[in-house]
């Protein structure tokens, strides 16, 4: 099966390169090389073709191992921590999950941890093992499949939206209670600003870099 | 003679995964060559699917707003709080500027989605070529600024998570933001489903 496959990529290869279509209408375009700070859009709708990608994929692999740790911090810190005569409550994202599954609200609880946990941390283990091999060249083993996977996974990931949500609930639980930020709430933050970095990355260009080993 | 070939003009086909651009074989259930998806031109039955998720996620929004999300005990005080109520509460209360980041990402920003949604399948069923710049503009724009709209299931959560003195004071989850959630998740996936390059299926006459 795989054979005939990677014949037809091949003869695709030559003719594709130089084609693209604009997702969000069907226009088809020659490709052209972009410079840095260039950005292709199409004609027809408007939409963003292309961008120039001027992380190469050491950079980007730098990045998502600076994702991860920021990402194990914000999970493992304490995000809010709420004072009460002298008793100190500490919130943990896994502390907010368990909490909504024991009080009837499981899918909730579910919708945060697949958006604020499982997906994210999906994603960066896919992109960092197909960047580990990438960088040196090779397609990493399941390459294809893994980059489907990754194209379905990808909008689901909501951290940015949970920094808001916990900048929120700070200002409403202080109409109460004594509550500061903890060092969780800045590790968020910062992944916050991490993830907007890497959403301008186009994840697609990894199937063009990374060129197929020949058999 | 239009300067600007479509797909199905030079026979060819974009895949909806991985982008490569393919011939058109006309083979039902050809394989994208590159990442092995399923081509099509359009995505099959997008608009059925999109009706359906949109309207499953208008029911679901309706006790989303009239039942409570979150219930705040306080000196047993008991205090259950819809979203609306909450954006109030914030307003009055803590800092209007947050109020309105509330307000925008729980109110408005669904309702707008239902309202684009809802424009972009009638006007994709009549074919018209009505507005289409803008209209793929509301769509791109809908589709980036769905996921926020999580923002108050987030807040009930962690506030769930950070009040809990027993009888003293407390915060509780209400059903209400179980119904919510899933109308963001459901909303999110109807404008997935909508395959926009519907938009631009009709005569062109302006070029």
């Amino acid at each position: 099966m795989s054979q005939p496959l990677t014949s037809t990529e091949h003869t695709q290869k030559a003719f594709t390169s130089t084609l693209q279509i604009c997702e969000h209408c069907d226009t088809v375009y020659r490709r052209r090389a972009l410079v840095r700070g260039e950005v292709a859009r199409c004609q027809r709708c408007g939409a963003v073709l292309e961008r120039h990608q001027r992380l190469s994929l050491d950079t980007m692999f730098a990045l998502v191992l600076t994702v991860m740790v920021v990402f194990v911090q914000a999970n493992v810190w304490p995000i809010i921590t709420l004072g009460l005569n002298g008793t100190q409550i500490h919130a943990t994202l896994w502390g907010i999950i368990i909490m909504m599954w024991e009080r009837q609200s499981q899918v909730v609880a579910a919708l945060a941890a697949a958006t604020l946990f499982f997906f994210p941390l999906l994603k960066m283990a896919l992109v960092g093992w197909l960047l580990a091999y990438g960088r040196r060249g090779r397609r990493a083993p399941g390459f294809t499949r893994l980059m489907v996977v990754l194209h379905y996974i990808a909008p689901w990931t909501m951290s940015e939206v949970f920094v808001l949500g916990i900048l929120v609930s700070i200002v409403k639980a202080q109409l109460y209670f004594d509550v500061t930020a903890d060092a969780g709430a800045f590790a968020y933050a910062a992944l916050a600003v991490l993830i907007t970095i890497f959403s301008g990355i186009d994840l697609r260009q990894l199937w063009d870099k990374i060129p197929e080993s020949t058999p | 003679m239009s300067a600007l070939p479509r797909a199905h003009e030079l026979g060819v086909i974009g895949c909806h995964v991985c982008g490569l651009v393919c011939r058109d074989t006309g083979v039902q259930g050809a394989a994208c060559p590159r990442c092995g998806s399923a081509l099509h031109r359009r995505m099959p039955g997008s608009r059925a699917r999109t009706w359906a998720l949109l309207i499953a996620a208008f029911i679901l929004y309706i006790p989303a707003n009239f039942l409570p999300i979150m219930r705040t005990v306080s000196l047993g005080d008991v205090d259950d709080n819809t979203i609306l109520t909450g954006v109030v509460e914030l307003w009055v209360k803590g800092s209007p500027d947050l109020a309105i980041i509330v307000f925008t990402a729980s109110i408005v920003v669904p309702m707008m989605k239902f309202l684009v949604m809802v424009t972009l399948l009638l006007s994709v069923h009549r074919g018209t070529n009505w507005a289409r710049t803008q209209r793929a503009k509301l769509y791109r724009l809908v589709e980036f600024i769905g996921y926020w709209s999580m923002l108050d299931v987030f807040v009930v959560s962690l506030l769930t998570a950070l009040v809990q003195f027993g009888f003293f004071s407390e915060v509780e989850p209400l059903p209400g933001v179980v119904y919510f959630g899933l109308t963001v998740i459901l909303t999110m996936l109807a404008a997935m489903s909508f395959d926009q390059r519907m938009i631009w299926d009709c005569k062109d006459e302006d070029d």
